[in-house]
């Protein structure tokens, strides 16, 4: 297996659905970072079969990662420090998303006006819905992998 | 600084005391007359409602105050490409309070969010029209005395129906209150609002004949048919005949049952129910302008 070296200070977001790793890059906006990214794609994994991984160099306190709880929950967060994992975060569903989906409702203000926010809000954590803040639109996403 | 987007934006003890304030205003008109003296209404709307507009321009000049906006898109700057946001910042400078329409959905939001001055919900697109379910509560309590414990028929297109969808979320926040959901199968309720129903216990029950229901009603809320639902003539004509509430009809209902209807009415209430003193959808007008009255000195936070 392709082996990428180990980070000293940073995360290892692992368990990621094969393929899903460059739309994870940017809902994260690691494109916008000057750090290092490691992205491996189609990694060998007993349990997933195939998996993508990502190791991110930077300070802890750079990335905002709530957004995970919402692309996938089953995605691990390995947060390493001293070139040691010091912590797994656990993910949650974020309360509101911005700027990372879109209303598909034609109807919606946001589909003439293009300079407002897309906002989603959790209505039901259960469910896992979100809806649009300004037509209330739930949100429909097939990709998305059930809760383990 | 508050805003109104939806019905329910007010809690069960603020809406009683909107309403308590809506009667006041109807036994004491003149108490209010000069409220909102010095005070401007802007109705900015984006596409023509005749009924509604006059209404928010009836209950301003009522109160003593004002009014100014434009009563379509084209006689507006949003013609120019001007965004909302900016639309509701000029109308800021220049008025105390807006009532919005808009075709698009989530428009008034957007409104609320850039504005100075409380912004009401006129209606946007299929979404809300929340000053169409005070109007309905209003009618109903003042009328009826309660709104708890009340059988309620709503009939028509209750599918696309956003007065409907609004009104039996309202009413569902009072106790003992039941639904007869009477519609053609291809308009029944969304179920997403059944599910609603069903978790908080209320009982509800659809049917497709308007006479199986009539009699165990305290109230019937008609809808229009609209004829650019139905893919094809054939079936809007059959749903169109199916729901004429006539004089025939009205004798299978009870002496205390009400009639209303959002308006405009087309031909599913016959004109020879208008004299019924059971049909009460032109008072449910007047009731329109006391509660947006109401609604604008809560708003301003004005005290009588």
């Amino acid at each position: 297996m392709l082996n990428v070296g180990a980070l000293n200070e940073g995360f290892v977001l692992d368990h990621i659905a094969a393929g899903k790793s460059m739309t994870i890059y940017r809902d994260l906006g690691l494109n916008k970072l000057d750090c290092t990214v490691a992205i491996i794609k189609n990694a060998r994994s007993n349990k997933m079969g195939k998996k993508d991984i990502i190791k991110v160099e930077c300070p802890i306190e750079n990335l905002n990662l709530d957004i995970l709880g919402f692309i996938d929950h089953n995605i691990t967060v390995n947060i390493i420090k001293d070139a040691k994992i010091v912590a797994k975060k656990e993910l949650h569903l974020p309360k509101q998303i911005v700027n990372v989906i879109q209303c598909k409702n034609p109807r919606c203000i946001t589909s003439i006006e293009q300079g407002l926010d897309q906002i989603f809000v959790l209505t039901d954590e259960e469910n896992e819905i979100y809806r649009c803040k300004y037509c209330e639109e739930k949100y429909h996403d097939s990709s998305k992998r059930k809760k383990k | 600084m508050r805003h109104l987007m939806s019905p329910l934006d007010l809690s069960v003890e603020e809406l009683e005391k909107l309403l308590n304030l809506a009667n006041d205003i109807e036994h004491n008109p003149d108490k209010y007359a000069h409220v909102c003296d010095g005070k401007r209404i802007a109705t900015l709307f984006y596409e023509p409602s005749t009924r509604t507009r006059l209404s928010f321009e009836a209950a301003m000049m009522n109160l003593g105050g004002k009014v100014l906006g434009f009563s379509s898109a084209a006689s507006s700057s949003a013609a120019k490409g001007e965004s909302v946001a900016d639309t509701i910042r000029m109308a800021s400078c220049y008025a105390d309070i807006a009532a919005m329409r808009h075709p698009k959905e989530g428009a008034p939001l957007v409104a609320s969010m850039a504005s100075r001055i409380p912004v009401i919900n006129a209606g946007d697109g299929g979404h809300q029209h929340p000053t169409q379910t005070l109007t309905d509560l209003l009618t109903i309590r003042s009328l009826k005395g309660r709104l708890d414990h009340l059988v309620i028929g709503l009939c028509g297109d209750l599918k696309f129906g956003r007065t409907v969808h609004s009104l039996i979320e309202a009413l569902s926040r009072y106790e003992g209150v039941e639904f007869i959901l009477i519609s053609p199968e291809e308009l029944r309720v969304p179920d997403y609002i059944l599910e609603e129903l069903r978790a908080k216990g209320i009982k509800y029950k659809e049917v497709v004949r308007l006479e199986e229901a009539l009699p165990d009603l305290d109230l019937l809320y008609m809808t229009r048919v609209q004829k650019e639902r139905f893919f094809n003539e054939e079936d809007y004509v059959r749903m169109k005949d199916f729901y004429i509430l006539d004089k025939a009809k009205m004798e299978l209902a009870g002496p205390e049952m009400l009639v209303l209807h959002p308006l405009p009415r087309v031909n599913e209430i016959s004109v020879e129910v208008d004299n019924d003193p059971r049909a009460v959808y032109f008072q449910q007008v007047q009731y329109g302008v006391y509660v947006r009255m109401a609604l604008i000195v809560t708003l301003l936070e004005l005290e009588v």
